[in-house]
């Protein structure tokens, strides 16, 4: 098993080697080899979850390692950790990145760096499965800076576009911040424990190595990483800007698997969360998915919605993990990247037709702006029922993937909710069942902008096209895979996957803390999850429903003025429109700031030290005349004296400089001889 | 005699004889050839030494390496055709002098030191300690002598090209 | 018979013809060979130490080090000799004296 899943993770990379090298002179510019490396690691990873299946045992795991530096006193391994989460996000990351391979064969066809847009594909999909399989915190630091150079790379990809270029920088900067919280915190693992190995932090920590205020230090750090990466409040702001990149990455990258690796690395960590850690990330997640859902709904960027939808659907997992409903948030982080990933193939499908008749009718305009569209229903018939799919996917509609792990947060917070004696905590469900409207409110508002309605360019429209083959069949394959009993099997309820084989193989892991505490780190009372089950699972059905029909009743029916009704509440729609002023905000307190500080640093420097140093200057120069008097008199003639005496010397000497180098090495050696006997004689 | 201390000699003496053509001979093609003998030479002595990594280390660098480089010069430096061409030499006397100077140096020191005692290791082979040394103990100079590589290499690069630029 | 002494003994035989070839030779290549035999008599030294006297393997360490530097010595000193050789169409050192005087 060990072997296959060493496979599934270098296939990639030789692929990655082979198109970056010799590329551009393979036919068909190298496709198939990315393609076909792939393909076979999701091919060996269905194998690994067919048998994962099969074992049906929640607590499968399987670990292998290797010596890899050995140096005096510091030795690190490196290893593999199989259990059936690995498993099942190995599974999810090849099938998403084959299903987005294929789909770019026709959405990236004719582009000039077509080679080497497969090349980095390759080396997302090889540093992204490594960090699903590696056993060590160090291992995933390594891969999780390559999927981030990945996605610097793929964001920057029309580099020749300045908004592109500084959209990756952007991504790259953003994501060092929480990077070096994720590096600080992996020093203070490493002090306290000596060790990276995910299984001997987990022991060690059981024990009390690790504990009190450094283990929610360590804890809160590592999170830090997981907020860059998955975009949390307040490091969310690259995100939107990556929407740069093609949208194939988008899809794969900034939706599916990338920022999904925040909440995969949460899970992977769960064990040392200490309840103070847990509430920071249940805060953070909550605060994020309502926040960022309420700018979702002003934009009017295609892929710009579907990304403060991401980034509100991270939060939603977050969130999970803060509060403890593990299972939950992993099973979001699945479901959400089939949805996510078709809704954002579904509007590169919408773009490439606009973007396709805009050349054909030379109309000059920004191929994502939804103001632009409208009637593509009858027109891109595949695109629009695959769509639908999605959006009643993520709104959390009955018979649909999304609807059974919304469902399970939101019943798992308001549960532990209901079993804290403050009642702050009941925020978290409240973020949660809000962003639930909205969410579904904005979903509706882009369908119905899109695709129905009158088209708003008649010329427009009329060559507006289907896409190929390639691009459509993984929309359906994503469609198909957001159907409900796909997570329920071996029942087929459509009320709760409680009994799927999902959320049976992933269960609430052992906790560390709990080991060292000697009780559970939060207590859920049983009386509190069958409320919260029950209850939860009609609000939120009645919430979504509140928000599909909201954006009817404003989009579709027009019964009430979307202008006059933007037009009350005027304020609040710029603050939203303008994502919170957010990137204003940092540019004027950080960028400002640092600039500000940079000028007092130069003010400082020019009146406080040059001061200081003009008046020794001037201290100086009062003695320096008295010291030149003497200095003329005594000093120079003593000097001149020897100086004279120096110039007799060296007329007879200089004869002796014959530029012959040998001669100097001669004279060297001689006199070293000479010293030499002198001392020993 | 025991066969390995004939070979042993044998050895002693074809390198030291190698090193008297490289210093005596006129032909500086003849030089380099000898050298090459020599640096084998050696090779084979750090054999006797228990230092096979070092003997190894010997022929990859300075037999692939130095006396490439040296082959290069003469070739580059006399023209192809011209290899056999004589050395001037500078006068002998004045040359010798300098050498027995120092042989005698090297004989006072040899026999007028204090030595310290003298181990019998047994033969072993030391490739395992000298890795971990290198990157242990040895580890600062290790990485310092990666950077003058580096200059060094830059350095020969910049040399040899200065030419062009002038053009 | 294959004791230290003998070592020693080859090392500055080794030791005496490499200086004596960089007096000798005129030619910039030749001073150059001369300084390589120096440099593996050193080495001899060192290791042969290393092997009969009891300083660990730190006398191997140092011949190491010192083989590196006298592959960048070698390939600086041939880049200067090149150099020199274009500019002058000569590598004779006793021609080079412009620093005399």
């Amino acid at each position: 098993m060990i072997q296959i899943a060493l496979f599934i993770w270098l296939l990639p990379l030789a692929a990655f080697v082979i198109n970056i090298f010799i590329g551009k002179r393979l036919p068909r510019k190298g496709d198939w080899v990315s393609i076909a490396a792939i393909g076979a690691s999701l091919v060996l990873s269905s194998i690994l979850l067919f048998r994962v299946i099969t074992g049906y045992n929640p607590d499968f795991s399987l670990h292998a390692s290797l010596h890899w530096i050995n140096l005096g006193g510091f030795k690190l391994d490196m290893g593999f950790y199989i259990d059936n989460l690995a498993v099942i996000m190995v599974t999810m990351v090849s099938l998403v990145s084959f299903l987005i391979h294929v789909y770019s064969i026709g959405y990236m066809d004719g582009d000039p760096l077509y080679n080497r847009f497969y090349a980095y594909l390759s080396l997302f999909s090889f540093s992204m499965l490594g960090l699903v399989l590696w056993d060590n915190l160090f291992g995933i630091y390594m891969m999780w800076e390559l999927v981030g150079i990945c996605s610097y790379l793929l964001i920057g990809f029309y580099f020749t576009k300045d908004s592109a270029a500084n959209a990756g920088k952007k991504a790259f900067i953003v994501n060092r911040i929480g990077d070096f919280g994720f590096l600080i915190g992996l020093l203070v693992v490493f002090n306290f424990l000596g060790t990276f190995n995910l299984i001997d932090i987990q022991q060690d920590i059981g024990r009390g190595l690790l504990s009190g205020g450094w283990l929610t230090a360590a804890g809160i750090l590592l999170f830090a990483g997981a907020v860059g990466k998955s975009a949390q409040f307040p490091l969310h702001v690259w995100l939107p800007d990556a929407m740069e990149g093609p949208t194939p990455v988008s899809a794969l990258i900034h939706a599916a698997t990338m920022v999904a690796a925040g909440v995969y690395l949460m899970a992977r960590l769960s064990f040392m969360l200490s309840f103070d850690a847990m509430m920071v990330v249940a805060f953070i997640g909550g605060f994020t998915a309502l926040f960022a859902a309420t700018i979702a709904i002003t934009q009017n960027d295609i892929k710009r919605v579907l990304a403060y939808s991401t980034i509100s659907q991270l939060g939603y997992m977050i969130m999970a993990m803060g509060v403890g409903a593990y299972t939950a948030g992993f099973f979001h982080l699945i479901t959400h990247a089939m949805f996510k990933a078709g809704l954002f193939l579904g509007s590169g499908s919408v773009i490439h037709a606009v973007s396709h008749s805009m050349k054909k009718i030379g109309m000059e305009g920004d191929p994502n702006d939804i103001r632009n569209m409208g009637g593509f229903k009858n027109k891109m018939p595949i695109t629009h029922w695959t769509f639908v799919i999605y959006a009643l996917a993520i709104s959390g509609i009955p018979f649909f993937s999304g609807f059974l792990s919304k469902d399970a947060i939101l019943g798992g917070t308001l549960a532990f909710a209901m079993s804290q004696s403050n009642p702050v905590y009941y925020l978290l469900p409240i973020f949660g069942f809000v962003a639930a409207i909205i969410t579904a409110f904005y979903m509706f508002r882009l369908i119905i902008k899109t695709f129905y309605g009158k088209p708003q360019l008649k010329k427009l429209y009329e060559h507006v096209h289907e896409s190929p083959l390639t691009m459509t069949v993984p929309m359906m394959t994503l469609a198909f895979l957001c159907l409900y009993f796909i997570y329920t099997l071996p029942s087929l309820g459509p009320v709760g996957a409680e009994n799927g084989w999902l959320m049976h193989l992933i269960q609430k892991p052992f906790s560390a803390v709990a080991v060292q505490l000697g009780r559970p780190v939060y207590g859920i009372t049983p009386q509190a999850e069958h409320f919260a089950h029950v209850n939860g699972l009609i609000i939120s059905i009645v919430f979504a429903l509140t928000g599909i029909v909201l954006a009817f009743a404003f989009y579709f029916w027009k019964t009430i003025n979307v202008e006059k009704f933007t037009e009350k509440i005027k304020p609040l729609y710029t603050l939203s429109l303008n994502k919170y002023y957010f990137d204003e905000i940092y540019g004027a307190t950080f960028v400002k700031g640092l600039l500000v500080w940079n000028q007092i640093l130069a003010w400082f420097d020019q009146n406080v030290i040059d001061g200081l140093v003009n008046l020794a200057g001037r201290v100086m120069r009062v003695f320096s005349v008295f010291d030149g008097l003497f200095d003329q008199y005594v000093v120079d003639g003593l000097v001149n004296a020897v100086a004279d005496i120096t110039l007799g010397f060296g007329r007879g000497i200089r004869k002796i400089q014959t530029g012959q180098i040998q001669n100097y090495i001669l004279g060297a050696l001689l006199g070293m001889v000479l010293i030499i006997i002198l001392t020993m004689i | 005699m025991e066969p390995n201390e004939i070979l042993f000699l044998f050895i002693a003496v074809a390198t030291v004889v190698s090193a008297a053509i490289v210093a005596f001979s006129s032909k500086i093609i003849h030089s380099a050839f000898a050298l090459l003998a020599s640096f084998m030479g050696f090779a084979a002595l750090y054999v006797y030494l228990s230092a096979g990594f070092l003997a190894v280390t010997q022929i990859l660098i300075y037999v692939g390496g130095i006396l490439i480089l040296i082959l290069f010069g003469v070739m580059m430096t006399h023209g192809i055709y011209d290899t056999a061409k004589k050395t001037a030499h500078n006068a002998l006397s004045v040359s010798l002098l300098g050498g027995l100077a120092i042989a005698a140096v090297l004989l006072l020191i040899i026999t007028r030191s204090p030595w310290a005692p003298i181990l019998h290791k047994p033969f072993q082979p030391t490739t395992q300690l000298i890795g971990a040394a290198i990157l242990t103990n040895y580890l600062l100079p290790f990485e310092i002598i990666s950077v003058l590589l580096l200059g060094a290499l830059i350095g020969a690069v910049y040399l040899a090209r200065a030419e062009d630029k002038q053009k | 018979m294959i004791q230290l002494p003998s070592f020693l003994i080859i090392s500055a035989i080794v030791f005496t013809l490499g200086i004596f070839t960089i007096l000798y030779k005129k030619n910039a290549v030749g001073i150059l060979m001369g300084v390589e035999l120096i440099l593996n008599s050193v080495n001899l030294n060192f290791i042969a130490f290393a092997k009969y006297v009891d300083v660990g393997i730190n006398g191997q360490l140092v011949a190491i080090f010192i083989i590196i530097l006298a592959a960048s010595e070698a390939a600086i000193a041939l880049a200067i000799i090149l150099s020199l050789y274009r500019e002058r169409a000569t590598i004779d050192v006793t021609l080079v004296d412009e620093m005399k005087d």
